[in-house]
C-alpha cells in the first residue's frame, strides 16, 4: 500500500510537478471556454437551416451532420493536423482543434438544437408570425428560448463531451491538461502527475455528471 | 502539372495508396475487432450494473453511482493513458489494445449503466404491482415484465452513445494500436505522403456512416408512442 | 362451526411513517362472499386491499388468506399471492405482450404450466370475460373496458380463492362501465370470493352480501346492503351514504 502511494501519489511528485499541470488545466479551462461557444454557434447555424423545410438544404444538411457524426473527432483533428500541412497550410496545434472541435461538435449540438425546435409546437410559429413578427424573430424570440428548454439535458450532456474531448488536445501538442500531465510523468519517470490530472478532471466535471444523471432520470420518465 | 493535378498526387496518390492498402485494411479489422469486444462488454457490464443497483443494496448502490460517475467525468484518452503509461508503474501492463478496449468499455458500461438504469426507474410502479399480485417473484418480474419495456425505451440514447464511444478506438493510436488511424499514421510516416491519412478517412466513414444512419432510423422507429 | 373464513384479517395497523392509514381493522370474507367496501377518499380502502396480498406491508396483525399467513417470513409469497388475484384501477397490463401474453405469463412463470397448456388455460379466461377473439390484440389496440376484462382474465386464469377489485371502473369512461360489472357479476355466480372497492353503488345493492364503509382508517360499520344504504345506524356512513345520493 505504501509503496502504491509512492508510485501513484507522491506528495513529491506531485508539488514539483504542480505548476506544470495548473498552467495544464488553465488551458483546458480557455480551450473549453473558446471550444464550446464555438460548437453551440455551429449548431445553432445547422439547427436554423434545417428548419428551413427545403429538400435542397435539408438533405445536404442530414449529409453534413452525418458525415461527422460518423467521423471520429481524432480523425479529423489529425487530418486537419498532419494532412493540411501537404497542402502548405500549417495552422498549428491550436487552430486545428477549434475547427475541428466546430466541425464535429456542431454537428452534435446541430441535432439537439433541431430536435428541441421540432419539439415546439407549430401553432407558436403561427401564433407569433399572426402578431407579425418576422421568421427569424419568431425564431428568435419564441422557438429558440423554448426549444434549450426542452433540450437542456442533451446540451448540458453534449458540453461535458466536449470539456473531455479537449484532452484530444495533448495529441497535437496543445498544452492543456493532459499534455502537460505527460509531460510531467517523463520528466519525473513517476505516473502521479497523471492520477493528479485524472483527479482534477473528475473534481471538475463530477457536478455536472451529478446533475445531469438527475435531469435524463427525468427526461426518460416523461418519455412514457 | 496542373495545380488539381498536383493536389490529386498529393492526397490520393495512387501509387502511395496502392502500397499501402493491406494495412489499412488490416486496421480496419483491429478497429472492427475492438469495437465489438467494447460494444458486448460495455453493453453488458452496464446492464449488469443496473440490474444490481435495482436490488437497491445501499452501500452497494453508492460504489455503482461512483463507479458509473467516475468514468462519466474522466475523458477516455485519459483512461487509456493512465492505464497504458500509469499501470506500468505497479507492474502491470497491459497492451495498447487491452487498454483501449478496457478503458472504452468502462466508459460504455458507465454511460449504458445510466441510461438503462433510467430505462428501469421510468417503468410504471402498477406494473410492478400487477405483476406481483400474480406471484410472479422480483426476478421474474423485472426480467418479463418491466426490463422489455425499459430496454425499448432505451434503444434511441443507447444507439447514440455507443456510436460516440466506438468511434473511440481511434484514440489506440496514441497508445501504439494499429487500429485504422493508427495504421494510416504510421504509413504517412513512412511515405511522406498524405494519401493514406485519405484512405483511413475514408475508412472510418464506410464502416460509421451506415451505423449512424441506420441509428437514425431506430431513433424514429422506437420513438415511444402508445 | 362455521367454515374457516377465505380472508381472515385482524388488528391490521398500517403506518407510513407519521401517518397512521389503518387503526386496527378486522375483517373476514366467507367462501363465495361478495363483500363491498366503501368510504371517503384517504380512508384506507385500497391500502387495506393491498396489505391482504401483502402489496403493502401492514405494521402489525395477522392475516390468513385461505389458511396461509401471509406475514410469516416463512410464507413463499409468491406462491400465496397466485390464489389472490387482484384488480387494478388503471388496469397495468403489460404494454409490450398481448391479451393472451398477458393472461398467460403467472400461468407459466408461477404456475409452471407448459407454454400450449398456459394458452389453452388462457384462451379459456379470455373467453370467460367475453374477449377469445382479442387474444392476439395489444392493450394498446383495446379499449378501457376491454383492457380490465383482460386484466381480470390475468387473474382468474390463475383460478384464484378470492379476487380483490380496487376501483375497477374508475378509469373507464361511463358507456364501458357495464361490460366490466356484467363480468363480475358472473364471476360471482360462478361462486368466486370477491373483495370490491368500488363506488358503484347500484351493483352493491343487487350484488353484494355484505357492505362495509371504512373511515379514517376503521370500519364503522357494516351489514347487508339494504341496511347500510337505508337504514345507516353510525352518523358517519349516515352522512356519507347522504353525499354520494345526492349526487
Ligand atoms: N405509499 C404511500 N405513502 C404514503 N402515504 C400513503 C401511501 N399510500 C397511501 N397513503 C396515504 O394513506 C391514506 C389512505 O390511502 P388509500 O389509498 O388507502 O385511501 P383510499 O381509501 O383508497 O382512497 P381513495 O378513495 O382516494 O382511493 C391516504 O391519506 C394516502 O395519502
Ligand atoms: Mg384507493
Amino acid at each position: 500500500m505504501e509503496a502504491m502511494i509512492q508510485t501513484f501519489f507522491n506528495v513529491e511528485i506531485i508539488a514539483a510537478s504542480w505548476p506544470i499541470v495548473v498552467a495544464g488545466l488553465l488551458n483546458t479551462v480557455l480551450l473549453s471556454l473558446i471550444v464550446v461557444p464555438l460548437g453551440l454557434f455551429g449548431g445553432l447555424i445547422l439547427a436554423m437551416l434545417a428548419s428551413i423545410r427545403h429538400p435542397l438544404v435539408r438533405w445536404p444538411l442530414m449529409a453534413w451532420v452525418d458525415f461527422f457524426r460518423a467521423f471520429p473527432p481524432l480523425v479529423l483533428l489529425i487530418l486537419l493536423f498532419a494532412g493540411l500541412p501537404f497542402a502548405g497550410l500549417d495552422l498549428g496545434g491550436f487552430a486545428c482543434v477549434a475547427i475541428a472541435f466546430f466541425l464535429n461538435t456542431g454537428s452534435y449540438y446541430g441535432e439537439i438544437f433541431r430536435a428541441g425546435i421540432e419539439s415546439v409546437p407549430a401553432g407558436q410559429v403561427e401564433a407569433g408570425r399572426s402578431t407579425g413578427l418576422s421568421r427569424l424573430q419568431a425564431m428568435t424570440y419564441i422557438i429558440l428560448p423554448q426549444a434549450v428548454r426542452n433540450v437542456l439535458p442533451d446540451l448540458l450532456s453534449n458540453t461535458l463531451e466536449v470539456v473531455k474531448l479537449t484532452s484530444l488536445g495533448s495529441v497535437v501538442a496543445v498544452p492543456e491538461l493532459l499534455y502537460q500531465a505527460r509531460q510531467a510523468q517523463s520528466l519525473t519517470y513517476n505516473p502521479t502527475p497523471i492520477v493528479v490530472a485524472a483527479i482534477i478532471y473528475f473534481l471538475m466535471l463530477w457536478p455536472l455528471v451529478r446533475l445531469l444523471s438527475r435531469l435524463e432520470n427525468r427526461a426518460l420518465a416523461g418519455r412514457r | 502539372m496542373t495545380t488539381w493535378d498536383r493536389f490529386l498526387d498529393t492526397f490520393f496518390n495512387g501509387k502511395v495508396m496502392l502500397k499501402y492498402l493491406p494495412d489499412i485494411l488490416w486496421g480496419v479489422v483491429v478497429t472492427i475487432e475492438l469495437a465489438i469486444l467494447i460494444v458486448l462488454s460495455g453493453l453488458a457490464a452496464g446492464l449488469a450494473l443496473a440490474l444490481l443497483r435495482s436490488l437497491a443494496i445501499r452501500p452497494l448502490n453508492w460504489l455503482i453511482i461512483f463507479i458509473v460517475d467516475l468514468f462519466r467525468s474522466l475523458p477516455p484518452l485519459v483512461i487509456i493513458v493512465l492505464m497504458y503509461f500509469g499501470l506500468p508503474y505497479a507492474e502491470v501492463s497491459p497492451s495498447g489494445f487491452v487498454s483501449t478496449w478496457l478503458s472504452l468499455a468502462f466508459v460504455l458500461m458507465a454511460f449504458s449503466e445510466e441510461i438503462f438504469w433510467a430505462g428501469i426507474t421510468s417503468i410504471h410502479k402498477g406494473q410492478w404491482e400487477a405483476a406481483r399480485s400474480t406471484g410472479l417473484s422480483f426476478g421474474e418480474t423485472l426480467m418479463n415484465v418491466v426490463l422489455p419495456q425499459a430496454l425499448r425505451l432505451t434503444i434511441p440514447p443507447l444507439t447514440n452513445r455507443t456510436i460516440a464511444i466506438t468511434k473511440g478506438t481511434a484514440l489506440g493510436t496514441v497508445v501504439a494500436v494499429s487500429e485504422i488511424l493508427g495504421a494510416a499514421s504510421s504509413a504517412m510516416s513512412n511515405s511522406y505522403n498524405p494519401s493514406p491519412l485519405m484512405m483511413g478517412a475514408a475508412a472510418y466513414l464506410v464502416l460509421f456512416l451506415p451505423v449512424v444512419v441506420l441509428a437514425r432510423r431506430l431513433e424514429r422507429r422506437f420513438a415511444w408512442k402508445r | 362451526m362455521t367454515p374457516q373464513p377465505i380472508v381472515d384479517a385482524r388488528a391490521v395497523h398500517k403506518h407510513f411513517g407519521t401517518l397512521h392509514v389503518l387503526k386496527g381493522v378486522d375483517l373476514k370474507v366467507a367462501e363465495r362472499e361478495l363483500v363491498f367496501v366503501i368510504g371517503p377518499s384517504g380512508s384506507g380502502k385500497s391500502t387495506l386491499l393491498r396489505c391482504l396480498n401483502r402489496l403493502e406491508e401492514p405494521s402489525s396483525g395477522s392475516i390468513l388468506v385461505d389458511g396461509i399467513d401471509m406475514l410469516d417470513p416463512k410464507t413463499d409469497i409468491n406462491h400465496a399471492r397466485r390464489r389472490i388475484g387482484m384488480v387494478f384501477q388503471s388496469f397495468n397490463l403489460y404494454p409490450h405482450m398481448t391479451a393472451l401474453g398477458n393472461v398467460t405469463l403467472a400461468l407459466r412463470k408461477v404456475a409452471g404450466k407448459s407454454r400450449a397448456e398456459a394458452d389453452r388455460l388462457g384462451q379459456a379466461a379470455l373467453e370467460r370475460v367475453g374477449l377469445a377473439d382479442r387474444a392476439g390484440h395489444t392493450p394498446g389496440q383495446l379499449s378501457g373496458g376491454q383492457q380490465q376484462r383482460v386484466a381480470i382474465a390475468r387473474s382468474i386464469a390463475l383460478e384464484p380463492r378470492v379476487m380483490l377489485f380496487d376501483e375497477p371502473t374508475s378509469a373507464l369512461d361511463p358507456e364501458l362501465v357495464g361490460s366490466v360489472l356484467e363480468v363480475m357479476r358472473s364471476l360471482r355466480e360462478s361462486g368466486m370470493t370477491m373483495v370490491v372497492v368500488s363506488h358503484e353503488m347500484g351493483f352493491a345493492r343487487n350484488a353484494a352480501d355484505r357492505v362495509v364503509f371504512m373511515d379514517d382508517g376503521l370500519i364503522v360499520e357494516q351489514g347487508p346492503p339494504a341496511a347500510i344504504f337505508e337504514k345507516p345506524t353510525q352518523e358517519r356512513t349516515r352522512a356519507f351514504i347522504g353525499q354520494i345520493q345526492r349526487h
